[in-house]
């Protein structure tokens, strides 16, 4: 608030112009100047619009067309055949959180919290590291090394707990499972967590956490009473941001997943839900047509998800600022 | 100090524009650099099953002709079609031909206003039904058991369908992991029309690009993805291009009581026993293959060549009809055959392309 | 500090308290354990089976001494504390294994000739990704060229124009939202805008560009206003003080004074997107020769270099995985020295924290 008034003071932009009667030579680069800034804002909000609008355009016909045309010329009618790819992207990038959100936490909390304060920084770089591998070099990994070593864990969740219907069916032979994808997905959203998490623990008060400890309570304690409460909504946003991540991932997922069109909570079998990016990037090659629309009206849904997802997140960021103060 | 950064900066740029583009395998003139006039570069797009067969006739091709750069896309058959009726590819690599719908003078943007495309048979490929068991190595099937198989009906190796064919073989009792192509493809359609045309009882489904997903089994991405899947797993079957099967085992199918493997000559033969499109132009060679004749190998993938009849680009017409030229010979054959495990067309054939090509203008 | 108060509270507050000894001699001892029960179980030494059971065996012991010499409180502690351990050491099993596979494999290929050599006119062995290396360097530096200029002058705005007015604060907004757009959305809408503006099925490398754009423009406008923001008014009070339009003082103090960590958050997000592949897959296409020219023909780069090497190979299927790999390194090469590059600029800037 200050640092506003202080603005508008100091700031010649600002105020109304003074010299507002003759124009001041001055006066016009700053006026160009502040054109090309707002023009280049725009912009943004220009290309996010035509993003929706040619999404949209180019995936209509798929969305008005007659049903029985679909059927013919497409690959169905479209909401029955979007729905399973819907429940595949979500299912997906929910089973990733389920992995990456404890774990996360867990090396935010370690590196803010436990370890010695000179390795913090190194110790987040090389969480950082693995927000530097490509996905399609995920991808690889996947197929090739995590997919056939992690078979063995499949048979034995198969054989021992198959009476949870999560672990039941037939186990796949080559382990391309929606298992494997959880746990691909979730290393390549842990680091996007981790930052985020690791931040607002360390933006926890520190009276608060130096009070917990004072009164005897130990680490652990001090970070339930102290840490916690205060990161919640930042936890609550950063898991939002993963899943928004996790969502839209598509190399990884297409490289390794064997993917078929259908709904089903088991994990371990070979006939697993696709996810949208994935079934984009596998057709739209072959596509043409009536299916390169129903593709792009594919990335729509796709687009609106993640959307509704990201904004959720922001929404609880924006509110967590309001009231901490910290930023 | 504050200039440093930016000092670095432009010393990378400068680095990295200093060492212009170029590869040492490439001649100065495919980088583009010095293109001499008229077309140097054909551009075709298409069906990803003849791309080991396109990368080695590209590679003969432009070693022979060093000024010209042909790309060949493998962004799949669609994609090709789609991209030769917009003109942005010069020829498309198709595993079928145009439907009668898509066809007609004028509906080629790359061609003159009233030239048809004509589509030209350049690749045959058999496609194998491959198997992984512990103990077996030679499997003959009926094609009524291999529907069942990749319908889901039979689950168990040792299947009363499948001993019976099999009477000398170990066959396990074990479930039976059915891989398929999880991606649209080319080679699913021709595969999905073998069944249907040869076990139609069983396989009630149509050809169609993309494996009823009603059916289940396992999903592999790319016939790359369907071998690792079915080499990877235990008591695993699928189905995929002969060449790229290796070591795997490949079932011979029941043909008339006769069992037949995915040979080249036993795939080459469906060609001589089909019969072209009716109503199509005269230097059309689209064929409506015929999987239920006698000796003739039923699950195969023919790829054409979609030219333009007459090239709005002369120039390019020229270029395109050399390129063509040099697949369809017995030499670009035999090139196909050795890198890619395609089935030569054969000689008759062969002169029928030949006839046609020579019509492209 | 917090050792300080630790140590008092233990001495203090509990009766008795475990040898320091106990973790490292626990931790030994359920390693051995834990791999003899492994051989055990499964009849040969699976490493995985291995350390979980170690790993179990450790929280186990360590749960009932501390239960027994030190109390509920601290054995709750120590749960958490080697949980928290744990979960660190896990996140590193993934990255020492991407690591280990990709530099292993991807050596064998990482050779002269495949950074001399295009893919033209070689079927099977030999052959290199040169092409895909100067095609991601085209394709890259065009989004660049692209991003810095839209996302830097937004960044101006938002920070130094913008006020928290209503535009402004949608351009935040949707900047962050933009942030989550899925990469394969970029690039279909990079084929759907060159399709209307050129002609469909266009693929040129700048379409590619204009997909990794999306992409980049909210990364570069997030790390430079937070940049700007962070300039001390001062200077620009100082700069007003003596007669200098703002738009000079932003040219000529706020953006120099920033230009390092500009500078390294450009670098940052570039090594964001230099990796990116579904979207160059579908804007781009492939080809295995060299393409200098950004605005025409299919144009390769390194992601879909590796992409089309795994799923498109030819009947000899090793050299083109060996590529695959070699492509992968190089990518992971490229991404961590950006990387680098970008944190050892934006450390000379780095406002003092607190920890």
């Amino acid at each position: 608030m200050t640092q506003k008034l202080t603005r508008a003071l100091t700031d010649p932009g600002a105020g109304p112009d003074p010299s507002s009667g003759m124009p001041d030579p001055k006066r016009r680069g700053d006026r160009i100047f502040r054109g090309f800034a707002m023009g280049a804002g725009i912009t943004i909000l220009v290309i996010l619009a035509l993003v929706a609008t040619f999404l949209l355009v180019q995936g209509s016909p798929a969305l008005f067309a007659d049903p029985a045309k679909l059927i013919s010329q497409g690959y169905g009618e479209f909401l029955p055949w979007v729905l399973p790819y819907a429940f595949g992207t979500i299912w997906a990038a929910v089973l990733a959180l389920l992995f990456a959100v404890p774990v996360s936490i867990g090396i935010a909390l370690f590196i803010s919290h436990y370890a010695p304060r000179r390795l913090a920084q190194p110790l987040g770089y090389v969480i950082d590291l693995l927000a530097a591998v490509p996905s399609v070099v995920f991808g690889l990994w996947g197929s090739l090394v995590l997919a056939p070593a992690a078979v063995p864990l499949y048979e034995w969740l198969n054989a021992n707990l198959g009476f949870i219907p999560l672990f039941s069916g037939q186990v796949s032979g080559g382990g391309r499972n929606m298992f494997t994808i959880a746990i691909v997905l979730a290393t390549m959203i842990l680091p996007i967590i981790t930052s985020l998490c690791r931040e607002v623990f360390l933006q926890a008060p520190r009276l608060h956490e130096e009070a917990a400890l004072a009164l005897g309570a130990t680490r652990w304690e001090m970070i339930k009473m102290a840490v916690f409460p205060f990161a919640r909504p930042g936890i609550i946003a950063a898991v939002m941001l993963g899943l928004g991540r996790a969502l839209g991932e598509t190399m990884a997922v297409t490289m390794i997943l064997s993917g078929s069109r259908n709904i089903t909570f088991e994990v371990l079998t070979s006939q697993n839900p696709n996810t949208i990016a994935a079934t984009i990037a596998q057709n739209f090659p072959e596509a043409f047509g009536l299916k390169t629309s129903q593709l792009i009206a594919a990335g729509l849904v796709l687009f609106l998800i993640t959307l509704v997802v990201n904004m959720i997140a922001r929404w609880i960021v924006s509110r967590r600022a309001e009231y901490s103060g910290a930023n | 100090m504050r200039i440093k950064p930016i000092a670095a900066a432009a010393l990378v740029t400068a680095t990295a524009l200093a060492f212009a583009g170029c590869a040492t395998n490439e001649t100065p003139a495919a980088g583009g650099t010095t293109a001499p006039a008229g077309a140097t570069t054909l551009t075709g797009v298409g069906s990803s099953a003849m791309k080991a067969a396109q990368e080695k006739w590209v590679a003969a091709f432009q070693t022979a002709n060093s000024s010209i750069t042909v790309n060949y896309s493998p962004d799949g058959s669609g994609a090709g079609r789609s991209a030769f009726i917009a003109g942005a590819a010069n020829f498309a690599g198709s595993d079928r031909p145009f439907k009668d719908e898509e066809i007609g003078a004028g509906k080629f943007a790359g061609c003159s206003a009233d030239s048809n495309a004509l589509a030209l048979p350049v690749y045959i490929s058999p496609i194998a039904v491959v198997f992984n068991v512990d103990g077996v190595t030679e499997l003959t099937l009926d094609p009524a058991t291999i529907a069942g198989v990749f319908a889901g009906k039979i689950t168990k190796w040792n299947d009363p369908a499948i001993v019976k064919t099999n009477p000398d073989a170990k066959l396990p009792d074990a479930t039976i992991t059915a891989v398929h192509r999880g991606d649209d493809s080319g080679t699913t359609n021709n595969f999905t029309d073998t069944l249907n045309k040869t076990a139609p009882e069983i396989w009630t489904e149509t050809a169609a690009d993309t494996f009823p997903a009603a059916f289940g089994g396992e999903a592999a991405n790319g016939t790359s993805g369907v071998i690792q899947a079915v080499t990877g797993g235990k008591n695993t079957i699928g189905y995929a291009d002969a060449s790229a099967a290796k070591d795997l085992g490949k079932a011979s199918i029941l043909v008339g009581g006769k069992p037949l493997q995915p040979t080249p000559e036993a795939a080459a033969a469906i060609l001589d026993n089909s019969k072209t499109i009716a109503g199509r132009d005269a230097n059309d060679l689209s064929f409506s293959l015929d999987r239920t004749s006698e000796g003739v190998y039923p699950a195969v993938l023919v790829a054409y060549v979609i030219v333009c009849q007459t090239y709005k680009d002369a120039a390019m017409g020229t270029l395109v009809k050399n390129y063509v030229t040099y697949i369809a010979s017995a030499d670009g054959q035999s090139a196909a055959a050795t890198a890619a495990g395609s089935a030569p067309l054969s000689s008759a054939l062969q002169a029928k392309v030949k006839t046609a090509i020579d019509s492209v203008k | 500090m917090t050792t300080i108060t630790h140590r008092l509270g233990s001495e203090t507050l509990t009766a008795g308290r475990l040898p320091r000894a106990t973790t490292p001699s626990v931790a030994v001892a359920s390693i051995i354990i834990g791999y003899a029960l492994a051989v055990l179980a499964s009849g040969e030494g699976n490493i995985g089976l291995a350390t979980l059971f170690a790993f179990v065996l450790f929280l186990v012991t360590i749960e009932i001494a501390t239960r027994i010499v030190e109390g509920p409180r601290q054995a709750a502690d120590r749960r958490a504390g080697n949980l928290i351990a744990g979960a660190f050491l896990l996140a590193l099993v993934p990255l020492g294994s991407v690591t280990w596979v990709t530099v292993s494999k991807g050596l064998a290929r990482f050779d002269a000739a495949f950074f001399s050599q295009s893919m033209r006119n070689v079927v099977g062995e030999g052959g290199g990704a040169i092409h895909a290396v100067y095609g991601t360097l085209y394709v890259t530096g065009m989004a660049t060229l692209i991003s810095v200029p839209i996302g830097l002058l937004t960044a101006v705005y938002l920070a130094e124009y913008g006020a928290r007015n209503r535009l402004s604060k949608s351009i935040t907004f949707f900047v962050d939202v933009m942030t989550g757009v899925p990469s394969i959305v970029a690039g279909l809408f990079a084929y759907a805008l060159m399709g209307i503006l050129v002609g469909p099925g266009t693929k040129s490398g700048f379409s590619g560009s204009i997909a990794l754009s999306v992409l980049m423009i909210p990364v570069v406008v997030r790390a430079c206003e937070e940049l700007l923001r962070l300039v001390p008014n001062e200077l620009r009070e100082a700069a007003y003080a003596l007669g200098v339009p703002k738009w000079l003082t932003i040219v000529r103090v706020v953006i120099p004074t920033a230009i390092s960590g500009i500078i390294s958050g450009i670098i940052l997000s570039i090594a964001r997107v230099i990796g990116e592949t579904a979207p160059l897959l579908i804007a781009m296409g492939f080809t295995a020769s060299m393409n200098n020219n950004v605005f025409a023909n299919p144009m390769m780069t390194l992601p879909v270099f590796v992409y089309d090497s795994y799923a498109h190979p030819g009947t000899d299927v090793q050299p083109y995985l060996d590529r695959a790999w070699a492509g992968a390194l190089t990518l992971i090469l490229i991404v961590m020295i950006l990387n680098l590059i970008g944190r050892l600029i934006a450390r000379r800037f780095a406002p003092k924290t607190g920890r």
